[in-house]
């Protein structure tokens, strides 16, 4: 059951040095990879790049190819009303279930607005939030 | 002033001979009663009774520094522990330290030449000496230490960091003379501007001894006028002691007590003595040395012997100024860095890859090293945190092997460049 609403995150590494990020964006274009969310986290010196994509087993078995290393995780996506409060609804949740975020983002279109996020244990929180009735994207939802 | 002027003007013929004899007695004495210089000599098919001149000293096998590494600790040793009265360590090529022993004697001869080195340029008794070169298992402390204190004068064993500290001491106890690396005295320098001290007006600061690490005439004019002071350049490497020599008031070359050392300069390439001011790898033999004897000792240090007598009127022979390594060792705030190091403890990382870079850089008179390491692809984490821990476990390692701080770069897979043949890993970007 947990098993449906895993959202595959690519992330890749990125060293500090101007053009890193477009060599990155390169691959990712010659490779025909549609991100649907992504961010990047800084710290001295790297950073890692993460994105939500179309066809993550494509895309990562392309960018591999190219020599790029990509590392798979299961994130948890929960749908957001697109209005004030709408996080709040999410993350309140969220800690009421009791589980804490490793890190997160979000992203919105027209139609759905998500909130993407990384746990410890993504199987064990994917149960507590069904279990709370709160309502858990699947892959094939976003 | 002379310390031990018989020693210092010794005629040139008469140190020859001096030097010939005990050549020639510290050979009988190894060949007869000691495994491992006996076994190397039978190697290199020398007997004692083939020393029949000084220049026979070429017959004699060359020793290196993996010498001391494959004979760590003591092996190499030709007095007993119980005659030991100190070790210091220093960093080896690879994994293993390197050990350097010292009888009561050998700390004596170390002791002596400094007190010779330092009367050449004027320091005495009524000097206050600042000693900040590290204290403890590097020898460059404790050496000028006891040298300082031979000389009588008043030492101040305030060793390195805590520049601010070590500023209002020279101002408070009105230090005159200074021992530490070239790059810490400009950083004092800067430290001091900040401070809003004038070391030429705040501080009674005359000389600076300065070494283990290779500085230029630039620098040294560059300081003296910033600083109102006299600049001498000090060598030496643990192998042999320690620091033991400086330039004498002349300021022309390093002079080499001749009734304790041998020295030769070599090709490093074809191994063939040079003669003087040609230049190549200087090789020392200690002549009396008890715990640890030197023989032919490939410093991997270029240099030139200067033929002319100096004007101070000391015999002795004089090297010039270290003009670089005959190996791919740096020097990185005094303290010596094999790039094998670096690859030997990076290699004991299974997180890393087989590729690495490493840089120099010097920012406002200090060095620092930077090491790019690329990872193995499982390495990787989506999480920054993970990144960041793996970023100081390989600096901290790097640290513990190395004795600097360290930066690390972290590189993913395939980022850097692949050589073919000889690698070329080490920049070094610093302008002396």
């Amino acid at each position: 059951m947990a098993k449906e609403h895993m959202i595959k995150q690519l992330s890749i590494f990125i060293n500090n040095e101007p053009g890193r990020l477009a060599q990155i964006a390169a691959a990712l274009k010659e490779c025909n990879v549609n991100m649907k969310a992504f961010n990047i986290a800084e710290s001295s010196g790297f950073g890692v790049f993460r994105a939500i994509v179309d066809e993550p087993d494509r895309a990562l078995k392309e960018l591999n190819d190219k020599g790029i290393v990509v590392k798979e995780t299961n994130v948890i996506a929960i749908p957001m009303i697109d209005r004030p409060g709408g996080l709040l609804d999410v993350a309140k949740a969220i800690g009421e279930a009791n589980i804490n975020i490793e890190y997160g983002y979000a992203y919105s279109t027209k139609d759905l607005a998500a909130f993407f996020f990384r746990v410890d244990d993504a199987d064990a929180a994917v149960k507590k939030l069904l279990a709370s009735g709160i309502k858990v994207l699947k892959g094939n939802e976003v | 002033m002379y310390w031990n002027r018989r020693m210092e003007c010794m005629p040139v013929g008469k140190l020859r001979k001096l030097q010939y004899e005990r050549l020639k007695g510290l050979v009988n004495n190894l060949y007869s009663f000691n495994p491992f210089y006996r076994d190397k000599m039978k190697a290199a098919d020398v007997r004692p009774d083939d020393i029949s001149s000084l220049s026979d000293v070429s017959k004699l096998p060359f020793m290196n520094k993996s010498d001391l590494r494959d004979n760590y600790p003591t092996k190499m040793f030709t007095a007993p522990i119980r005659d030991v009265v100190r070790y210091h360590v220093s960093s080896g090529t690879t994994g293993k330290p390197t050990l350097v022993g010292y009888t009561k004697n050998d700390i004596e001869l170390w002791t002596e030449s400094l007190a010779r080195a330092l009367t050449s340029i004027g320091i005495g008794s009524e000097d206050v000496m600042q000693v900040s070169y590290g204290y403890g298992l590097f020898t460059g402390g404790l050496g000028l230490h006891y040298g300082a204190e031979r000389v009588g004068a008043t030492v101040i064993p305030s060793g390195t960091g805590g520049t601010e500290r070590q500023l209002e001491l020279m101002m408070d106890l009105d230090v005159t003379a200074i021992a530490c690396t070239p790059s810490y005295l400009m950083h004092m320098a800067d430290v001091a501007k900040r401070m809003g001290i004038n070391i030429r007006k705040d501080t009674k600061l005359k000389r600076a001894v300065l070494g283990a690490e290779p500085w230029s005439d630039n620098m040294r004019n560059h300081m003296e006028s910033e600083l109102g002071i006299q600049a001498y350049d000090i060598y030496g490497t643990s192998e042999i002691s320690g620091p033991m020599f400086t330039e004498c008031t002349e300021k022309n070359g390093l002079h080499i007590w001749g009734d304790m050392m041998l020295t030769e300069i070599i090709d490093p390439d074809t191994l063939e003595p040079l003669g003087p001011g040609e230049e190549g790898e200087l090789v020392m033999t200690v002549l009396t040395k008890e715990a640890m004897p030197m023989i032919r000792y490939r410093i991997k240090d270029l240099t030139s012997v200067m033929d002319a007598e100096c004007g101070c009127g000391r015999t002795s022979p004089r090297i010039k100024r270290i003009t670089g390594r005959s190996d791919d060792m740096l020097i990185i705030r005094g303290i010596n860095v094999f790039p094998s190091q670096v690859e030997h403890t990076l290699m004991q990382i299974p997180q890393v890859g087989g590729q690495y870079m490493i840089s120099v850089d010097r920012i406002n008179s200090l060095d620092y090293m930077t090491v790019q390491v690329e990872l193995k692809p499982d390495a990787f984490s989506d999480k920054v945190d993970d990144m960041l821990k793996l970023k100081k476990y390989i600096s901290n390692e790097l640290k513990k092997y190395l004795n600097i701080s360290v930066e690390v770069e972290l590189m993913p897979p395939g980022s850097l460049p692949r050589f073919e043949g000889k690698a070329k890993r080490v920049t070094d970007r610093r302008k002396m």
